[in-house]
């Protein structure tokens, strides 16, 4: 099992990728996830974080097979 | 609210769908709906809500229409090049439905007429391309109570959400800062003309946002609140992802109220950051004809704007990294540039620290600025 990452906008672009599966393994919150993408950078304000499709905090507890998602905040209009 | 023949005959394909009918139509021909911003996402939403009978619709804009408007804004074409957006609308709009009532503001919403405007209206559209309107626009939705549908564009991606709706059980639904507490700075999120937007998106986005109206106001369907709809135009998904409220962000927007005309929302979506030192048109077109030793950056990739400064050398943002060494430490003055001044910033935010000199400047408003002064 892993946990999926996806990545939104302007994400994609910065990350070099759409989504991607991780190890479960010393992954406890949402801001671990996003540390294990990010050379251990902590999560900024933004972006948005979902888990299994439903807003989540850098604090969120993550679990086998759930589904991460991070996007940021657009303005174009 | 009776409708009239010509009004039956215009309404017919609406009147004969049940969850609209007479009841719906006449509730579409009393609402007032104030959509702020008449570009890409502004165009459908007001074609689409005129066509559909809101009786009253106040369209925002202090911006001209310009060719590089024209593949997207489909409400322009190149005879309204140069005229007001708010004012062109009104002209296009009059002849698509010559039985609703049309109000232009070319002006920017501000901290001092949000209040007057806003109150004036039952529903908002937050349809502008910057985050300190969209925070202005929540904090004044929140404070006078009215919901607002807020749209948002980037390339191939858009979002949207209803706002500060209020369910049928009086349950207060999220907010924008629910969603956002903080702005990012504007070069991490910058609008269309900087990173390029694919010309049907705000199409499809603004007509999801006018539906959401539509369906808010004749009390059908389910209004896409407490959520956020995320759509990617390159593999046509389509995510629904659930948001709550947060009483601490609504009391943020909440506090503001009072307040009001002097809470700076440009500085608050540019703090934190480091400051870049800024050189306006004026200026730079002085110290140019006093012939000062100043080297000139152009960091735009695809130019919108055929023009360009005197001697400058290019460098494209995306090659900036490794052209570091063509950048003089010897003049007096650098100043980065491009067609709109954003993606200059976000150059002068590349550069490695020993490059941060005092003398590295950037020409506000970019370009645009430049022809817009050159042309007085």
């Amino acid at each position: 099992m892993s946990i999926h990452v996806r990545y939104f906008a302007s994400l994609r672009e910065t990350m070099g990728r759409m989504e991607e599966r991780l190890s479960p393994d010393g992954l406890l919150t949402v801001s671990d996830v996003w540390k294990a993408v990010h050379q251990g950078q902590t999560l900024p304000d933004q972006p948005l974080c979902a888990v299994n499709m439903a807003y989540a905090k850098p604090e969120s507890p993550v679990q086998d097979g759930d589904e991460v998602a991070f996007f940021p905040q657009v303005t174009g209009g | 609210m009776n409708l009239n023949k010509e009004e039956i005959q215009y309404y017919h394909r609406h009147l004969i769908l049940s969850q609209i009918g007479k009841t719906g139509q006449q509730a579409l021909k009393k609402a007032k709906v104030l959509i702020v911003g008449a570009g890409g996402l502004g165009c459908p939403i007001l074609m689409y809500l005129s066509g559909a009978g809101v009786g009253r619709i106040g369209i925002v804009d202090p911006d001209k229409v310009t060719v590089s408007n024209l593949h997207r804004q489909v409400l322009y074409g190149f005879s309204q090049v140069g005229e007001f957006k708010a004012e062109a609308a009104v002209n296009r709009l009059k002849d698509l439905n010559p039985n609703i009532v049309l109000e232009a503001y070319a002006q920017r919403v501000s901290p001092e007429n949000a209040g007057d405007l806003i109150s004036q209206y039952d529903v908002v559209v937050d349809a502008t391309d910057n985050f300190p309107t969209r925070y202005l626009i929540n904090d004044f939705c929140v404070y006078l109570d009215k919901p607002f549908v807020s749209g948002s564009i980037d390339r191939f991606q858009g979002q949207l959400s209803v706002l500060n709706f209020t369910d049928n059980q009086g349950k207060k639904c999220p907010t924008y800062r629910c969603l956002f507490p903080t702005p990012p700075a504007p070069e991490i999120a910058p609008d269309c003309s900087q990173n390029g937007v694919i010309g049907v998106l705000p199409g499809i986005i603004g007509n999801l946002q006018a539906n959401e109206v539509i369906k808010m106001i004749c009390g059908v369907g389910e209004v896409l609140s407490g959520k956020v709809l995320i759509f990617d135009a390159l593999s046509n998904q389509m995510m629904l992802f659930s948001i709550q409220r947060n009483e601490q962000a609504v009391q943020q927007a909440l506090q503001n109220a009072p307040d009001f005309e002097s809470f700076d929302y440009e500085s608050f979506c540019s703090s934190n950051r480091q400051k870049i030192n800024e050189i306006s048109s004026v200026d730079l077109h002085k110290k140019l004809q006093n012939n000062e030793k100043i080297q000139l950056i152009d960091v735009r990739s695809i130019p919108e704007f055929q023009e360009e400064l005197p001697n400058a050398v290019r460098i494209p943002l995306n090659n900036l990294q490794a052209n570091i060494h063509n950048i003089s430490k010897n003049d007096s003055l650098v100043v980065f540039y491009c067609d709109h001044g954003i993606n200059s910033v976000r150059a002068i935010r590349m550069l490695p620290n020993h490059h941060k000199l005092k003398n590295v400047f950037n020409l506000t408003g970019g370009l645009a600025a430049w022809l817009k002064e050159e042309k007085k």
